[in-house]
């Protein structure tokens, strides 16, 4: 069984544990009601992990161009490799498109990100009142699309592991 | 007939004198569509400007004689507009300006001197919040179409006047350098 390189599987993981928290503290965050010093931490850790999350999709994408994923395990049907390899493409659309639209969200709510609280990002746009709500509304919908992919894609990975019993999910693992 | 003549345009040419001179040292009437005032802050190390949407601005200037000159300005403390309908609100709140019962926030200068071409350094009080604290500022006079243009920045600490009590003491939420900006056109 041909495996992913360790630098993927540590690329992968480490990506999924911060999709996994900017996720749950982006809703945490904005069903706290108000103003309050709590909420306005959440928000500035909610963006670290995101341009975090950016860094990480670009040195994947990187990665991957000079090591190539292994092939599919033999004897799965072609259509579902054929849409493990679309759904996997729409996932790397997808780190990439959800950092940037909540990048371009807080810029047009005229909110720089100061990355950790030191780094002050290139303000790439100038508050913009009419694009903010857009903006929200982009960044919403790509992360409700970015979570029903990840059931399916975690959902796929288990029932190869546990239905099929099959190599796919154990590619991805170090043990 | 010649007297009254003469009588007449000595009156005449004086009134006219009296006018020019009165108008150089007259208050200027503030163009607030033009104008700005802006408080300039970090949260979490991150910078943030901010307009007051409300304000109004008494100047009385002589450009010739600055020492003469007096200006007041009033901010509407509910009118800080943070791009949000709900922290616009919250802001307005007891812990924060307590517009309801500080609605204004009021500059009055107590000397103004020129300090260099097109420069003026303005003193004054500053109260915020029912606190009283003396302020001095650099001031820059420049004009557009026959208005004045006044651009200052005022440093203020925001504890001095109680902005941002009780969890929202604490500075590396918010930092306690707070810059307001002004940017007056005025005019007769």
């Amino acid at each position: 069984m041909q495996r992913y390189t360790k630098t993927a599987m540590s690329l992968h993981w480490l990506t999924a544990l911060l999709i996994v928290g900017a996720f749950i503290m982006g809703l945490v965050m904005t069903s706290i009601p108000g103003f309050s010093p709590a909420k306005l931490r959440y928000f500035s850790w909610h963006k670290w992990l995101g341009v975090t999350v950016f860094a990480l999709a670009v040195l994947r994408v990187v990665w991957r161009q000079f090591h190539r994923p292994p092939p599919h395990p033999a004897h799965i049907p072609a259509w579902q490799n054929r849409t493990a390899d679309a759904v996997h493409m729409l996932l790397y659309f997808l780190i990439f498109a959800v950092p940037v639209s909540g990048y371009l969200y807080t810029l047009s709510a005229g909110v720089p990100v100061v990355y950790l609280g030191v780094w002050p990002m290139p303000v790439i746009m100038a508050p913009d009142p009419e694009l903010k709500p857009v903006f929200r509304a982009v960044h919403y919908w790509l992360d409700m699309a970015m979570a029903a992919l990840v059931f399916a894609h975690a959902g796929a990975a288990l029932k190869h592991h546990f239905i099929d019993r099959d190599t796919v999910l154990k590619r991805m693992l170090p043990f | 007939m010649t007297m009254s003549r003469t009588v007449l345009r000595t009156t005449l040419l004086a009134t006219a004198m009296t006018l020019t001179f009165a108008a150089q040292a007259a208050v200027l009437k503030t163009d607030v569509a033009k104008s700005s005032v802006s408080a300039t802050f970090k949260q979490m190390n991150v910078p943030i400007e901010d307009k007051f949407k409300k304000f109004s601005a008494v100047i009385d200037y002589d450009a010739a004689k600055p020492d003469a000159s007096k200006a007041t300005v009033d901010i509407d403390t509910a009118s800080l507009d943070l791009g949000d309908p709900e922290y616009n609100k919250e802001v307005t709140k007891k812990e924060w300006f307590n517009s309801a019962q500080f609605p204004k926030a009021t500059f009055v200068s107590t000397s103004i001197k020129a300090a260099g071409a097109g420069k003026l350094a303005v003193t004054g009080n500053l109260t915020i919040k029912g606190k009283t604290a003396p302020v001095s500022f650099p001031l820059t006079v420049t004009s557009a179409s026959g208005k004045f243009v006044f651009d200052g920045a005022l440093p203020i600490k925001r504890l001095t006047y109680n902005i941002g009590e009780g969890a929202w003491k604490a500075t590396d939420m918010v930092a306690d350098d707070v810059l307001i900006k002004f940017h007056v056109v005025a005019g007769q």
